[in-house]
């Protein structure tokens, strides 16, 4: 009865495309709005996951999210090292500062620029918390231990270089960074000169984002008395990041947190006092019903339309049981099909808009997922509809 | 021709029939059955007994309304009378589970419907397989076999035509092939010739009368036409759910009082 099944569903070529195309668009649908809200939350968290490395995150307790920056006393850090199953524990500032480029050195530009920045201090030897090479665009960060040496993030250089012309980045590419390279800034009245250009994460932060080593950031810093924002730490193998934070909250009293529960910290931060995730989450979730409603529609008028057909093989002695299957495996061809293309404009949106305004990323998680929305979809719509093909009496064969 | 002999209920041959080796194959006692309830309760069949047997046709005639499609339905095991009793070759159809009844249409019983309800995906080789596919048969063993029985009624020149290439004629003769293609023992047929006009409905009748009745077989057709009656050999006659007269006749010889005054 299978071979019938999907005579029955690719016979009509119009009705079958169109099916095919529902459940494209559900897919499709399902998928860009899913990316969309995954990479909004990245966005939200992209402080906390760009810097990598580290297994924990130690902070004073009161700390609630990246932002929320509570400087501790240094000696923190060597009660952090002290804990029992921290392998190694280093420190990090993160602070804002005053970029000031002087019209000399802002090329065709007669006013100085004056930025406010982000300023990462990462230890001095180990330079945890640093992007990872691959996210590196020009330069080198072993640099970064040079005199006055700082990086920049690419993002948002466009705000202290407003006079470059920013439209040959598409063509350039990664080469266009270079030009950057030994360009001179001051910040609290010190020199820094830029050695790298790396890639981050776009935040709701729109503020550029320097690094530095720690050392030299106590110099770009205004002057405060405490500058230890958070202590980086990895734990020994075979220590689970949880215990171990555990452990550090109990002995030091101070916060410590894994990198993700971190992340998530900041997410509901968000949540809670922006209204940012929950506002996207429902124009995201209401488009997942959007797809998903369409999807079922399709499916349910397809076998609602093919009733007298499943009417006429119940009297010929079709089993209900037979019916189902065949349904089910129509619903599964389908369901399939459109899955498939559907995420796969879903992958050409998201490389189309690569590196634009739009948040988007798609965690792997999410294409299972909406397979088993569309899947589930089109099983529930065809169940609803095969319930009534179950019910039917096949006497409506003779009407 | 695999017909099952020894499936057979030796009990339900008949003492009465005049011919040898006819037996019942349907026996109706009692049968009633009512739609709907209050204002719009209908009595469709009113306490019906009926003997239907094998080797002969047998019609159901009567005026639109009166309750021939519903009878019919019930003896197809595709409807429940309310009371009474309903055998197929002594098999009682009313004490069977729904999956055993299905089971039992499926081996046992030929379909022709008056909107032929063919699968318009399937070609008519296909459509004639389908009684096979249901009984487990291969797909191309299925379709060969129903090649055979389309060409054996003239229609092996459009075996790959799909229904909605073929005409109304061609597409009830498809059906008609279906109805036979699995060697059923009863082949209940609704109004065959209703959506057909009058010519293609005489070459119809006469193919359900010339491939589809056997000594083995029994075949009912239901019809309000009465320029196809001359067919029937046996022919009930049916008003306000009842039987009001039955009628037994030499089909071969079909007289020309049984023609409607409009020939
Ligand atoms: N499913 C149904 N629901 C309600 N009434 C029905 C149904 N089927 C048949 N009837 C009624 O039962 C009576 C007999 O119908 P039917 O057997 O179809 O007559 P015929 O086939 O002789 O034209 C009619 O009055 C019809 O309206
Ligand atoms: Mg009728």
């Amino acid at each position: 009865m299978g071979w019938i099944a999907l005579k029955m569903l690719v016979g009509d070529r119009a009705k079958f495309l169109g099916i095919v195309m529902g459940l494209t668009f559900a897919a499709l649908l399902i998928t860009q709005q899913g990316s969309i809200f995954c990479g909004l939350m990245l966005r939200t968290c992209g402080q906390v996951s760009d810097i990598t490395g580290a297994d924990l995150w130690v902070m004073d307790p009161t700390v609630r999210y990246i932002d929320d920056v509570k400087p501790m006393l240094e000696s923190n850090l060597y009660r952090v090292r002290g804990v029992e199953g921290v392998l190694w524990a280093v420190p990090l500032y993160k602070g804002q500062a005053r970029v000031k480029i002087s019209p000399e050195v802002a090329r065709g530009r007669r006013a100085a620029v004056i930025e406010q920045v982000i300023l990462l201090g990462l230890d001095d030897s180990s330079l945890i918390g640093a992007p990872p090479p691959y996210r590196v665009l020009a330069g080198n960060l072993r640099d970064l231990r040079l005199p006055d040496a700082v990086f920049v993030d690419s993002e948002r250089l466009a705000k202290l270089y407003p006079s470059e012309d920013w439209t040959r980045v598409k063509k350039e590419g990664k080469t266009f960074y270079r030009r950057f390279l030994r360009r001179q800034l001051e910040m609290n009245d010190h020199r820094a000169v830029i050695v790298g250009v790396c890639e981050a994460t776009r935040t709701f932060q729109t503020n550029p984002v320097v690094y530095t080593t720690y050392t030299r950031a106590k110099n770009y810093a205004p002057q405060e008395r405490k500058i230890l924002s958070f202590v980086l730490a990895g734990t020994e193998p075979g220590v689970s990041p949880k215990v171990v934070a555990d452990r550090i909250r109990a002995q030091t009293g101070l916060g410590a947190h894994t990198a993700s529960d971190f992340a998530w910290m900041t997410i509901n931060y968000y949540a809670r006092y922006t209204g940012i995730p929950i506002n996207f989450g429902i124009t995201c979730f209401l488009g997942f019903l959007v797809g998903t409603a369409i999807a079922g529609q399709t499916f349910y008028n397809f076998t609602i339309e093919n009733i007298k057909q499943f009417g006429a093989l119940k009297a010929m002695g079709v089993t209900n049981v037979r019916i189902v299957g065949m349904i089910l495996l129509q619903a599964l061809v389908v369901g399939l099909l459109g899955y498939g293309i559907g995420v796969g404009l879903a992958a050409l949106f998201g490389w189309a808009t690569q590196g634009g305004e739009l948040a988007y990323f798609t965690p792997w998680l999410l294409l299972p997922i909406t397979a088993c929305s569309i899947v589930f979809i089109c099983v529930l719509s065809s169940l609803l509809s095969v319930q009534r093909v179950i019910r039917l009496e096949p006497a409506i064969v003779f009407r | 021709m695999r017909v099952a002999e020894e499936r057979r209920a030796p009990a339900a041959v008949a003492t009465t029939g005049d011919e040898a080796g006819v037996e019942v194959a349907v026996r109706i006692r009692g049968l009633g059955k009512h739609f709907g309830t209050g204002e719009q309760r209908v009595q469709a069949l009113r306490s019906i007994d009926w003997d239907v047997f094998t080797g002969q046709l047998t019609m159901i005639v009567g005026p639109s309304g009166c309750g021939k499609t519903t009878l019919l339905s019930v003896i197809a095991g595709i409807l429940d009378g309310d009371e009474g009793e309903v055998s197929i070759f002594g098999e009682p159809l009313d004490r069977m589970s729904d999956r055993a009844r299905t089971r039992f249409r499926a081996t046992n019983i030929g379909f022709v419907f008056q909107q032929y309800n063919l699968l318009p995906a399937l070609t008519a080789a296909e459509n004639a397989a389908i009684p096979l596919v249901i009984a487990g048969w291969r797909r191309d063993q299925a379709v060969r076999r129903a090649s055979e029985v389309l060409a054996s009624i003239g229609m092996g020149k459009k075996l790959a035509n799909l229904p909605s290439q073929l005409s109304g004629g061609q597409m009830q003769r498809v059906a008609i092939a279906r109805a036979l293609v699995h060697e059923p023992r009863l082949l209940v047929c609704d109004e065959p010739t209703a959506a057909l006009d009058h010519e293609t409905g005489q070459t119809v009748m006469q193919l359900l009368r010339d491939a589809a009745v056997r000594p083995d077989r029994a075949v009912i057709v239901v019809t309000h036409d009465n320029r196809v009656f001359q067919f029937g050999e046996r022919i009930a006659h049916m008003d306000d759910g009842r039987i009001v007269r039955l009628e037994q006749r030499a089909a071969s010889k079909p007289s020309l009082s049984d023609f409607s005054p409009l020939l």
